[in-house]
């Protein structure tokens, strides 16, 4: 993963600070984890939890599925008109708000399916085909 | 009617799970968890919901979370409630059965039949991708007259099972319809069920990008084309008191729906369709239309 991916992935909308979100709701960073599952494919049973239990909710966001992606969505901040849909349409939550403006994608995790640009009644979002490395 | 733009931007559902590109489980699971403020437990059967709540030992929910055998979601969820009130945390935590069309309609239904019947206090919601998607599309009671599965390769001969009517037919306090594509719509529906005691029931509508056969981009316009329809009706019933709602009540109101034949176009899944079956469809459409339409204009009536 390239440094610009890695910023892109620490500002998950999670994280950004905003009036509307909620006490209940968690903050989950990508990172270091309280349930390490290093090695986990040869670890005996009696190293996992009671019942197959994981302790450690939301650790998923370790597990980048920006890989998935053919096309690559690009925001253009100016055009945006703050009306969220974009945000709440995203299935996987990636979609980065600064300031109640869509600003960028978290790349890390955007698997391109493109429901961003296709419900942007601004056109402020539009997809290409991805470079990969 | 809370708009898009007002839903919490806290989020219990993160990314990184493993649900297909362009998934509306991801859209409407989001909104769900949001109407319930993260104060829920959930029951869930082998489905797409397990693949997108976590694979072992990966979670991208922050809610607990239990994964329970296929037929059981009513029953564990019965026990999970039953379990709260033992230990006093009743109040203030909602516990939610969610399954699949297949795991509702077919596999669970009679544990969901019996906790109808006893009035359980617990929320079940039943997300309709109309087949058995996690597996592959298979066909399920709720596949759709016409589509192609990998068990009707040639089209299902069956018209969908109505399982609101079902639900309805056991006189549980909450009975709703809704869409994914629609997250105001699922908020509304999941917050007003929250505040009612006994047996809830909401069928959301998914649309599956891999398992209808269209663009993950179409997901949204695909699932709205359905409500346009008529096909899928967002609508609600309190105490026996019907009512539309979001984007099925514009519709009534407008009093043109959009052709059926459109929405079947779209899917790769009713490909080679002759224009007798799509009118047969249509027509069937059209007179469960006109059931809802009898019931909008006498809602306590039925």
């Amino acid at each position: 993963m390239t440094e610009a991916k890695k910023s892109a992935a620490k500002k998950k909308p999670a994280a950004a600070k905003s009036a509307k979100a909620r006490a209940g709701a968690t903050t989950v960073k990508a990172g270091k984890r309280r349930w390490d599952i290093e090695g986990i494919d040869d670890w005996g049973a009696s190293r996992h939890e009671l019942g197959a239990t994981i302790p450690d909710a939301g650790n998923s966001v370790d597990n980048e599925t920006g890989g998935w992606r053919t096309n690559v969505p690009t925001i253009d901040p100016a055009k945006c008109t703050g009306c969220m849909l974009c945000y709440f349409y995203c299935p996987d939550a990636s979609i980065v708000i600064e300031n109640d403006v869509a600003t960028g994608v978290d790349l890390a995790h955007c698997k391109g399916c493109g429901i961003c640009a296709a419900e942007c009644p601004v056109d402020a979002i539009t997809m290409s085909v991805e470079e990969k490395e | 009617m809370t708009k898009i733009v007002d839903l919490p931007e806290g989020e219990f559902v993160l990314s990184g799970n493993r649900a297909c590109a362009g998934c509306s489980l991801g859209i409407g699971l989001r909104a769900i968890t949001k109407a319930l403020d993260g104060q829920m437990v959930m029951t869930v059967p082998a489905s797409c919901l397990t693949v997108l709540g976590g694979m072992y030992p990966v979670s991208s929910v922050t809610v607990p979370w239990i994964n329970v055998a296929f037929a059981s979601t009513a029953a564990a969820a019965t026990g999970v409630a039953a379990g709260l009130r033992a230990m006093g945390r009743a109040d203030g935590l909602t516990v939610l059965a969610m399954a699949g069309d297949g795991g509702t309609g077919d596999i669970g239904i009679q544990a969901l039949s019996g906790a109808a019947e006893r009035n359980e206090d617990f929320i079940y919601l039943c997300y309709d991708n109309e087949a058995y998607m996690n597996t592959g599309t298979q066909r399920s009671s709720h596949t759709p007259r016409g589509a192609r599965t990998t068990t009707t390769w040639a089209g299902k001969r069956e018209n969908p099972k109505d399982m609101p009517a079902i639900m309805e037919a056991h006189g549980i306090p909450y009975v709703a319809s809704t869409s994914a594509v629609y997250p105001d719509d699922v908020y509304d529906k999941v917050a007003k069920a929250r505040g009612i005691r006994g047996l809830r029931y909401i069928q959301m509508s998914t649309a599956c990008p891999p398992g209808w056969g269209f663009d993950p981009r179409d997901t949204v316009r695909l699932g709205k084309l359905a409500v346009q329809t008529g096909l899928t009706v967002l609508y609600e019933v309190q105490n026996g008191v019907f009512g539309l709602t979001s984007a099925s009540r514009t519709l009534a109101q407008a009093g043109r729906r959009r052709p059926v034949a459109e929405l079947i176009a779209a899917q790769g899944r009713f490909k080679g369709m002759s224009d007798e079956d799509v009118g047969e469809i249509q027509a069937w459409i059209d007179s469960r239309w006109e059931r809802f339409m009898a019931r909008e204009a006498d809602p306590a009536g039925h």
